[in-house]
């Protein structure tokens, strides 16, 4: 049976992690090949590096750096931040990366989902979508939540999804941060309705809040970033709490 | 021991070396007549689509070098799939090394089935030299649309909606759906059990 997975996300600045401290364990935890081998070895079933880096340098360091792990990380990873061309996705897929994801460039030009899929197969193309709710529903921000648009989150990701896009990342920002869980009603909606795996991301807090979004919005995947890196939560204890509600998961 | 990795226009062929790497081994991607031949053991690895990857390969008579390879040969994802009888993808005739078909996953009427099926799951009915010391319901990482039917040849099973072939054995040919080279330690195991044949 196809379990649900768990998902730290690294957020990368000039190849190295930005989040991190708290692991005494490892020599670097700046290091995000160390971090990333690490959670995989704790039971993470896939990785997200998120590349913030805004350097000219970018590309180049970030493609040596998903070389690396590619080299050292045993388990599936997806490079994101910035990407907006096919060009850029080669370069990271040539490097070793998985999958891609897209946010801001692909709705400016939801083309771009057409073309990557078609170029790389939508198994490789993630759709992120950073999402707030507002008067009525839930509305698409673009440039990192900077920038807000009158189309609905749900519209966005069907559209995408008819273009070939293979998954679909769900930030909520209302809930991003606050640690009171993850938002189960846009996150149940895109899953019950779009036939490709979505991942819950923002609002992680404690273990019950992953049995929630797993058991009461079927999201497919669950994500989360300062949870896992401040060790507030441990993956192999996640997983266990995970398997004794009922939770399909790996170990 | 010489490792060749067929090129062909199927990616990740990235991760399958760096895998054979973590296990101490160099893989040689090529798509050289002599040096495939001539290689002890041989991975064919692929995510793509099947029709494309069938024409390339007949263009540059990899299809009948591979068909005919005496050594170890280890189908990957879109490699075992080409190496079946028939694909529903784009109606491909593929290379029936295995007595087996490819079918799209059909979703049930009842609910929505998630297609690709990306994720782990667990691999039973274990049955090759490939699987030694690889627990039963152990799992694997699958990315895929199409998957291979149940036949004679089956070494594993999976379910996702239905039964299908997680891998195939037949002679000197290996194959999986999954993708050993992502699968962490157990999929390790089993690409460290293939170099061992």
């Amino acid at each position: 049976m196809l379990t649900k997975r768990i998902i730290p996300c690294l957020d990368i600045k000039d190849g190295r992690t930005v989040k991190g401290i708290n692991f005494e364990n490892i020599r670097d935890a700046g290091d995000p090949i160390e971090l990333g081998a690490l959670y995989a070895a704790q039971g993470a079933d896939e990785l997200v590096f998120l590349d913030i880096t805004a350097t000219n340098e970018r590309r180049k360091t970030l493609a040596e750096l998903v070389t690396r792990i590619a080299r050292h990380v045993n388990i599936p990873f997806t490079v994101g931040g910035g990407i907006s061309s096919v060009e850029d996705v080669n370069i990271l897929l040539q490097s070793g990366a998985d999958k891609i994801s897209v946010n801001t460039a692909a709705f400016k030009d939801p083309g771009l989902v057409d073309i990557l899929a078609r170029e790389f197969g939508s198994q490789c193309v993630v759709l992120a979508i950073d999402t707030r709710f507002e008067g009525d529903d839930w509305y698409v921000y673009l440039n990192g939540g900077r920038v807000k648009t009158d189309i609905k989150a749900y519209d966005w990701a069907k559209e995408a999804v008819n273009r070939g896009a293979g998954e679909i990342l769900l930030t909520s920002m209302n809930n991003d941060g606050t640690k009171k869980g993850f938002a189960l009603d846009i996150t149940g909606k895109l899953s019950q309705n779009l036939n490709v795996p979505v991942i819950a991301s923002g609002g992680a807090g404690n273990m019950e809040h992953f049995v929630d979004v797993f058991e009461n919005a079927q999201a497919d995947a669950a994500l989360a970033a300062s949870i896992f890196h401040y060790k507030e939560i441990e993956i192999p204890a996640l997983k266990t709490f995970l398997y004794n509600k009922g939770v399909n998961v790996r170990f | 021991m010489k490792t060749v990795i067929i090129k062909y226009n199927a990616g990740n062929i990235r991760s399958v070396q760096f895998a054979l790497e973590r296990l101490g081994v160099e893989g040689t991607v090529t798509d050289d007549h002599d040096e495939i031949m001539s290689a002890d053991k041989v991975i064919f690895p692929g995510v793509g689509e099947a029709s494309t990857a069938m024409q390339y390969l007949k263009e540059r008579k990899l299809d009948q070098l591979i068909t005919n390879l005496q050594q170890p040969v280890l189908g990957i994802c879109l490699g075992m799939q080409l190496l079946c009888r028939h694909s529903e993808e784009n109606n491909t005739d593929c290379m029936g090394v295995f007595d087996v078909d490819v079918k799209r996953f059909q979703s049930p009427v009842e609910n929505l089935l998630k297609i690709p099926q990306i994720g782990w799951n667990n691999i039973t009915g274990l049955h090759s030299v490939v699987f030694e010391h690889v627990p039963e319901n152990a799992y694997m990482y699958f990315v895929h649309s199409y998957y291979a039917a149940l036949g004679a040849d089956t070494v594993a099973i999976t379910n996702y909606v239905i039964n299908y072939s997680a891998a195939l054995q037949k002679d000197n040919f290996y194959a999986v759906q999954f993708h050993p080279e992502k699968s962490a330690e157990a999929g390790a195991r089993i690409i460290e059990n293939f170099l061992n044949l």
